[in-house]
């Protein structure tokens, strides 16, 4: 390692996180602890309806017969969950224009503006903070399309047939043990409903932000596209910095119409702990999508650079006969990082397509693994599959695994993996200095076309954001 | 997994009568681990497809106290390859047959039952028995400690070259359900060289047998063993095996694992590469149909800087057989320099053929270059039209087509003859004609 590089690993990775303050705010808890009562405090004070307190306490009778899967990459400290708060609200009345000044404060400072006349391009934002949704702008506009955009809660109160229709339908309470857990206490989310033939005339979005102490968040998200629509739909959250581990489980649902398209974007920048690995967020989230109509399309696209630990597989289900799926990922660890991340790719329908692009960089302490499951049903005639991962190794003490996982039940199918591991080459490095590249640059450089596959694909106001992330997370470790 | 133990425990005398006293000594804590561990379970991550208690469950005769069957085994097995000058040798329903053999190895070189090699070099015996398997296998690996008999043992002193192969033919013949345990123990010390090939058959009768296999290889600094195993059973077979291998520094190993025709076969193949500059080379190839099952597990070690591994599986399934392949490499904290390849390729050739694969890759130092790739598919429509328009006919196109696909395996045979005659093999086994040994001739 240069002595230059070995400066820049020094400075990087000293860097704060930008986004570790914690806003004062009053906020108003419910008891510590998970038990029936909590769940049924948690429904009453969403004023939710009997049939979602059913669902909840059916998901966790579930989750009590559950264990924590142990299965993979991946070393999780005993999770106390009687020691977690489930409900945290801050107090602010729902209403951009009325909003609090800290609450306002906090997401400019996030770089998410709820004024909609200070919003430059056209975003529409849910904010969520800990429990609540605090904002959801553009609902106007959008509303004149017809399209629904609202927190959660909004979503049961004023959509209840949509919601009842489609909540579990892709993720069930008993998929797995964080679903259960998610199912039982979520609190809020957003809901996105796009009618049919219509394409989305801005990108949606919606904002994770963990404020309070000792709290967990168990966010709900849930969209569907109608035939022939489409929508874009981008994600971030941030949290404090703070020396205790806080808990996200989260769990999306995308359901695919006819014809419909849905490119679902992630920036994932949770704080991700300290040098020495302590605190961050626990991030175990259920991704799914499915692909129920014919020639439906879903694009997951990541790019996680946070949390202490991430278990993240985010899906998709092609049961639409010429459906087609797409993962596109940029996992960076450092420091004591660990993330086993990846995606599932199920193929049902005829003649479905499916793409998988893996990158992951690891550096410092960090272990970063691929898990990625293609199933091609033996129904799925013509079915097709191509998975790439790569690992880049920035240090000699991190860790970059791959766990694919191809079952095929059809002889007319076709899939194909491949996968490579390596550090960045001498010889790269020396082409780049002897043209007059610094090594600073230089090692952006590679380590930016090594992801730009992936980068391209997000939307263009988060692709700058996600550059940015990765020159901070890792560009001064490579070695 | 009840009626083996107390079958164990009932049947003590019986079971150490007819074998050496050293290899008795080992039963005890393989019935102890057995008794902990049990049959590895189906769903596990590593034997996702492989329900190794489901089919031991039947109530199978152990065979124990026998000594094989009378008679010149070259003459009532006779498995040759032509133009194959070897040094051949007998196992029989896991023990080895003593015969007359026609060619002498070097001396000091030891080949021939592990009970004898315990008599005669018991300090070898005791240095290298069981030493991998009981640290590194699972309950399979114990159950067959509990209860082997006897197997093969090679043993090569340093610096002794041994050119023409060594062929071990292996049978099942028995004329009850019998479940068969045997041993391979490979000792080469520093500098030895040698090839063995293993041939795995099971006599034409209507009985069903199981078998398991554990085999140990040592291989010293700037050694070099090259191991090929073929099978050809019979549907009725059952055969697991375990192999373990242990590489000091600047050796090479090569390995061929081909199944031509089987029932239900899991081999696992667990390769440390503990010197500098080991070197492995890792084949496999199943040609399976019918209700055939092949899964081959590997997990390459590499721990210690500058080693190399290649890793090449290939399958071609067709009517509703199951293929599984799991291969994981890991790449220790230190290992520099590393270089891991893993392929895996696969023809599936019918609606209801099945194929599980999963490489993996687990890395912990960050000078290496690692990649896997695997592929599942058919044959290439456009290279089908292409031999139809020159006027070959389709079914003539698709054998030549998949013969094509097998022979990067068989190019990583390093024995001419053996190549030749797998070839032919090959083409038996495509054209469905029959290819048991006695067919050989």
């Amino acid at each position: 390692m240069s002595e230059n590089s070995t400066d820049i690993l020094d400075e990087l990775t000293n860097k704060d996180y930008e986004y570790g303050f914690v806003t004062d705010i009053h906020t108003e808890f419910i008891p510590k602890g998970i038990n029936e009562n909590v769940i049924r405090l948690i429904s009453r004070k969403k004023n939710e309806p009997e049939w979602l307190l059913d669902f909840r306490l059916q998901a966790y009778r579930h989750w009590t017969t559950l264990k924590m899967p142990e299965w993979a990459y991946l070393n999780i400290p005993p999770i106390d969950y009687q020691d977690i708060i489930y409900y945290a609200a801050p107090q602010t009345r729902k209403d951009s224009r009325n909003l609090s000044e800290e609450v306002l404060n906090t997401f400019d400072k996030l770089g998410i503006p709820l004024h909609e006349r200070r919003i430059p391009s056209g975003i529409a934002v849910d904010a969520v903070m800990d429990s609540v949704s605090v904002a959801t702008t553009f609902r106007e506009p959008l509303a004149e399309k017809g399209i629904i955009f609202c927190s959660f809660g909004e979503a049961v109160r004023n959509h209840p047939d949509l919601v009842k229709k489609y909540l579990g339908s892709v993720v069930s309470y008993r998929d797995n043990f964080f679903a259960a857990l998610n199912s039982a206490v979520f609190s809020d989310g957003s809901f996105v409903y796009i009618p049919k033939g219509v394409r989305c005339p801005m990108e949606l979005s919606t904002y994770f932000r963990i404020n309070a102490m000792n709290t967990g968040q168990f966010e709900r998200t849930l969209i569907v596209a109608d035939d022939e629509s489409y929508v874009s739909y981008l994600e971030g959250c941030t949290a404090p910095m703070r020396d205790e581990n806080q808990l996200h489980a989260a769990i999306v649902e995308i359901i695919v119409l006819e014809r419909a398209e849905v490119k679902y974007s992630t920036v994932q920048n949770w704080y991700p702990g300290d040098s020495n690995g302590k605190g961050g967020i626990y991030n175990f989230v259920t991704k799914r999508a499915w692909c129920k109509g014919e020639s439906s399309k879903i694009s997951w696209t990541q790019v996680e650079t946070g949390s202490a630990i991430t278990w993240k597989y985010p899906s998709c289900i092609l049961s639409g006969n010429r459906s087609s799926g797409e993962f596109y990922s940029v996992a960076v660890t450092n420091n004591y990082q660990q993330a086993d991340t990846g995606t599932k790719m199920i193929h049902i329908g005829k003649n479905t397509k499916s793409r998988i692009v893996s990158k992951g960089i690891s550096a410092g302490k960090s272990q970063n693994s691929y898990r990625g499951l293609v199933k091609i049903a033996s129904e799925a005639d013509n079915a097709r599959n191509h998975s790439q991962c790569d690992s880049l190794l920035l240090s000699d003490t991190c860790g970059a695994h791959t766990f694919p996982y191809m079952d095929i039940h059809n002889d007319t199918g076709i899939v194909e993996h491949e996968a490579t591991t390596s550090k960045i080459s001498e010889d790269q490095l020396f082409y780049c200095n002897q043209r007059g590249i610094p090594t600073e640059e230089a090692i952006g450089l590679i380590v930016n076309g090594y992801a730009k596959e992936v980068l391209n694909k997000l939307p263009m106001e988060f692709a700058v954001e996600a550059q940015k992330l990765l020159q901070i997370s890792l560009e001064g470790s490579v070695g | 997994m009840k009626q083996y133990t107390d079958f164990f425990k009932s049947h003590r005398q019986i079971i150490n009568q007819s074998s050496h006293s050293l290899l008795n000594h080992h039963r005890e804590k393989a019935f102890d681990s057995f008794s902990e561990k049990g049959f590895p379970v189906c769903g596990s991550e590593d034997y996702q497809h492989t329900d190794i208690p489901k089919w031991l469950e039947p109530d199978f005769g152990f065979y124990i106290g026998h000594r094989g069957t009378s008679g010149n085994p070259g003459k009532l097995y006779p498995c040759n390859v032509p133009g194959l000058s070897s040094y051949s040798y007998f196992v029989i329903n896991g023990y080895f047959y003593p015969h007359e053999v026609k060619k002498e190895l070097p001396q000091g070189v030891f080949s021939g039952s592990l009970n004898s090699f315990a008599e005669n070099h018991p300090e070898l015996f005791s240095k290298y028995y069981n030493r991998l398997a009981e640290q590194k296998g699972a309950g399979l690996s114990a159950f067959n400690t509990m209860f082997v008999q006897d197997g093969y043992v090679l043993y090569i002193p340093k610096n002794i070259v041994i050119n023409d192969p060594i062929q071990l033919t292996d049978i099942a013949d028995t004329n009850r359900d019998s479940l068969i345990n045997r041993r391979i123990l490979i000792i080469l010390e520093s500098g030895a060289e040698a090839k063995l090939l293993v041939c795995d058959h099971a006599a034409e009768n209507e009985s069903v047998s199981a078998s398991t296999q554990v085999a140990e290889l040592f291989i010293g600094e700037n050694a070099s063993f090259d191991f090929y195993e073929l099978e050809e059973s019979s549907k009725k077979n059952i055969r697991l095996t375990s192999n373990f291998v242990r590489q000091a520094s600047s050796s090479r190993v090569v390995i061929n694992n081909i199944t031509l025709d089987n029932g239900i076969t899991r081999n696992n193949y667990e390769i440390d590469l503990d010197g500098e500059n080991a070197e492995t080379h890792l084949y496999g190839l199943a040609i399976v149909d019918e209700k055939q099952r092949v899964d081959n597990f590997t997990l390459i070690n590499h721990n210690t800087a500058h080693c190399r591994s290649n890793e090449l599986f290939k399958y071609i399934l067709d009517h509703e057989a199951v293929g599984a392949f799991g291969g994981k490499i890991t790449v220790a904290q230190g290992a520099r320099k590393t270089q891991a390849y893993q392929n895996n390729r696969n023809l599936s050739g019918s609606k209801n053929c099945r194929m599980f694969s999963k490489p993996q890759l687990i890395i912990h130092a960050d000078d290496v270059k690692c990649s896997h790739g695997m592929t599942t598919g058919q044959l290439d429509e456009t290279a089908l039209f292409y031999l139809q328009s020159r006027g070959i006919p389709k079914s003539e196109a698709v054998f030549l087509l998949k013969y094509a696909f097998t022979n990067d395996v068989i190019q990583g045979v390093r024995i001419d003859s053996l190549k030749e005659r797998l070839k032919m093999l090959i083409e038996k086994r495509f054209k469905g004609e029959l290819i048991r040994c006695r067919g050989c001739f």
